[in-house]
This record gives structure tokens, sequence and C-alpha cells, in this order.
């Protein structure tokens, strides 16, 4: 089992390997998350019940959750990249964290603004400094840290290391916006969806809700692949593998 | 795992300790204001010193809100459901805004009177969402 594991970890560092594996599921993955995302946004939007309390504004929450949540599990995993690029200097590493970085920022601010839009007419503010809002914020500053740092290099190698460096002072921040609502008195309510025990939301509502989160989530994955092929070619674009496979096509 | 990894991994591991000392730092340098607003019972307890604004949080208590019949001005109660203070404000209430929701109200503490002049009103509302028939159905 672990040789298998290591051959794959071996394998994933393979540029050709990975052109070749991801050029064949990305068709797959993105017609797949699509069709879930306007699927579950159709159900979201007309079909699941209007809530008692916040009436037919809560359904913006299938447009929010997902954005919020995948931008903490982009960043969970770019800093997995960042300490595996630093300790075994896996470029594959560096490829992941600049292309997974603007996704991740894409979605924290999505999930920003769909907040200030849903807070304004429930809360009626579009903004308060508390503390889930506050670090959630800074988890937005942190990507546009990273997304800046990639360019303040001459050399890719150290562009990827600070990169990888400023990725992980970053990871702190993550348990603190995932617990900031329990830890002290906030504007923002404790979540609603528990993995361990039961949801706060009711189930027809909860189920287009967690798929438009595995939507999302497919939607990173492929977006992901794309990115990371874009930046393969540019930094092989020179090699022979690379070439060979562009004047084969 | 060879030597000159586990150096690194050292290294990865020091740099997200510094990163948390540093956020832990910063925590404590701003600890009395991490939290947006004091309950009834944190006001009682520690009422707050001088002319600044406080914001003050909690449940707007079941049969505390008093409108007047010829202006914007209203009175309601906010409760933890063990201490209470009086607050009046006049202007425009966000839309989740009843009797026993949350609350947050920013103003000006009034210490002998245990009340506060606020000059806005947040609605907080909970984790819990159920549907509108839902809930008239159980409420019969």
């Amino acid at each position: 089992m672990f040789q298998i594991l290591k051959n794959f970890y071996h394998k994933l560092g393979s540029y050709p390997w990975f052109y070749k594996i991801s050029g064949k599921v990305i068709p797959f993955v993105g017609v797949f998350s699509i069709s879930l995302i306007v699927i579950s946004s159709i159900w979201g939007l007309f079909f699941s019940p209007t809530d008692a309390v916040q009436g037919d504004v809560y359904r913006i929450i299938y447009f929010h959750v997902p954005a919020v949540s995948v931008s903490q599990v982009i960043y969970y995993s770019i800093s997995v990249a960042a300490a595996v690029f630093l300790i075994w200097r896996m470029k594959m590493a560096g490829v992941y964290i600049k292309s997974l970085a603007p996704i991740g920022a894409a979605f924290t601010f999505i999930g920003l603004l769909s907040g200030a839009i849903w807070g304004q007419p429930t809360w009626g503010t579009w903004w308060v400094w508390d503390a889930r809002l506050t670090s959630t914020l800074v988890l937005f500053l942190f990507y546009l840290a990273i997304i800046g740092m990639q360019s303040t290099f001459a050399s890719r190698k150290s562009a990827d290391t600070a990169v990888s460096i400023i990725t992980l002072i970053g990871v702190v921040n993550l348990p603190i916006v995932k617990k900031s609502v329990d830890w002290w008195n906030t504007l923002h309510q404790p979540a609603s969806i528990s993995i361990s025990g039961e949801s706060s939301i009711s189930s027809e509502m909860l189920i287009p809700l967690l798929l438009s989160i595995l939507g999302v989530y497919l939607f990173v994955f492929f977006t992901g692949l794309l990115f990371m092929r874009a930046e393969i070619s540019t930094r092989e674009q020179n090699k022979e593998w690379f070439k060979k496979l562009s004047s084969n096509n | 795992m060879k030597k000159h990894r586990l150096k690194r991994l050292y290294a990865v591991l020091f740099i997200v300790f510094c990163s948390a000392l540093a956020f832990v730092l910063v925590y404590f340098a701003i600890r009395d204001n991490v939290n947006l607003f004091y309950s009834p019972s944190d006001l009682f307890e520690n009422p707050p010193q001088g002319r600044n604004a406080i914001r003050a949080g909690g449940l707007v208590e079941t049969g505390s809100l008093k409108r007047s019949t010829d202006s914007l001005e209203i009175e309601f109660i906010i409760t933890d459901l063990k201490k209470s203070i009086a607050v009046n404000y006049t202007g425009i209430l966000p839309d989740l805004f009843k009797e026993n929701a949350g609350v947050v109200a920013t103003g000006y503490f009034d210490k002998s009177k245990m009340s506060l002049d606020a000059y806005q009103i947040l609605a907080k509302h909970d984790e819990n969402y159920v549907p509108k028939e839902v809930k008239k159905a159980l409420e019969k």
C-alpha cells in the first residue's frame, strides 16, 4: 500500500505524466461540475422552501457557503503543497500553489461579496468588524500576498520558496476563521452544517446546499487542472517533451 | 526521512510556530476589542468608562418593545436571560429585528440608568434554517 502511494507521489511530481492524465480528466470534471452548479442553483433558488425567519433572502446561502468553504479548503491544500515544496523541493508543488492561489482569492472575494449582499437586508449592514468577517478578510489578503509575491523574483525557484513561506505563515489564520464564531461574540451566526452532530438547517434546504458545495469543489478541481496545465506549459515550453507533444498535435 | 529533509521539516514547523506566536501576541494586544459586543452581564460587571460608543448585544426581551406613535423612536430591552439593559433608538430598523430575536445595538451607555442611547441597530439571526410551512405547522 505504502509503495503504491509512494509511486503515485513520485508520478505526481512528473510534468509529462500530469499533463497527459489531466488532459483526459478535464472534460469530464468540467461538464460534471458545471452541471452540478446549474442544478443546485436552480434547486436552491426555485425549489427549496422559503426560510421561516429570513424569507427568500436566505437563498444566497447556495452561493455564499460553497464559496467560503472552498476558499478555506484551497488554503489548507496550498499550505500542504508549501510544506512539500520546502521539504522535498517538488517543483509541482510550486505549480500547484501558483495555480490555485488566484482561484482561492476569487472564491474568498465571492464569499465576502455575497456575505455583504446578504448582510445588508438581514443584519442591516454591509460590513461589520466582527471576528469572522475580519479573519476572512485577512485570508483574502494572504491570497493577494501570495499572488503578488509570485512576480517579485527573477528566478522561479526563489519565488516558489518565498511564496511557500508566506503561505505557511497564513495557515495559522484558518482555525481562527473557523472557530471565531464560537470563541467570541460576533454578528455572524455559528455554523449550520455539522459533520459530527445534527445540522441546524432542515434537510430540504441542506440537500441542494451540499450539492452546490460538491459542484463548487469539483469546479475548483477543474479550473485548478486547467491553470496548472497552463503554468506547466509556460515553465516547460523549451523542454524536449513539451516540444514533441506540441508538434504531434 | 533523509537528514537534510528532516532539517527542512523542522524549518517548516518553526515557521508555523513563529506565525502562531505572532497571532497569539496580536490577540493579547487586542483581546478587549475582539468581541463585537458586550452582553448585559458584561455591562453590569464592568461598566464602560468614558464617553466612547459601545456595542451591546443579546435578545430583544419579549413584550418590551415600545414604538412611538408619531415618530421613529423606539424603546426596548436587551437581555441575556440573566441581566438586561434598556435601549432607545430613533430610525429605521433592519427587517429581522423583532422580539425574542438577536440584536446588536451601538451607542452611548448611561451608567446611572443602565441604558443605551443607540444610533445603530443590527439584527443578529441564529444558525437555524426551517421552512416557513414547517414552522407554521409547528406553531398550530
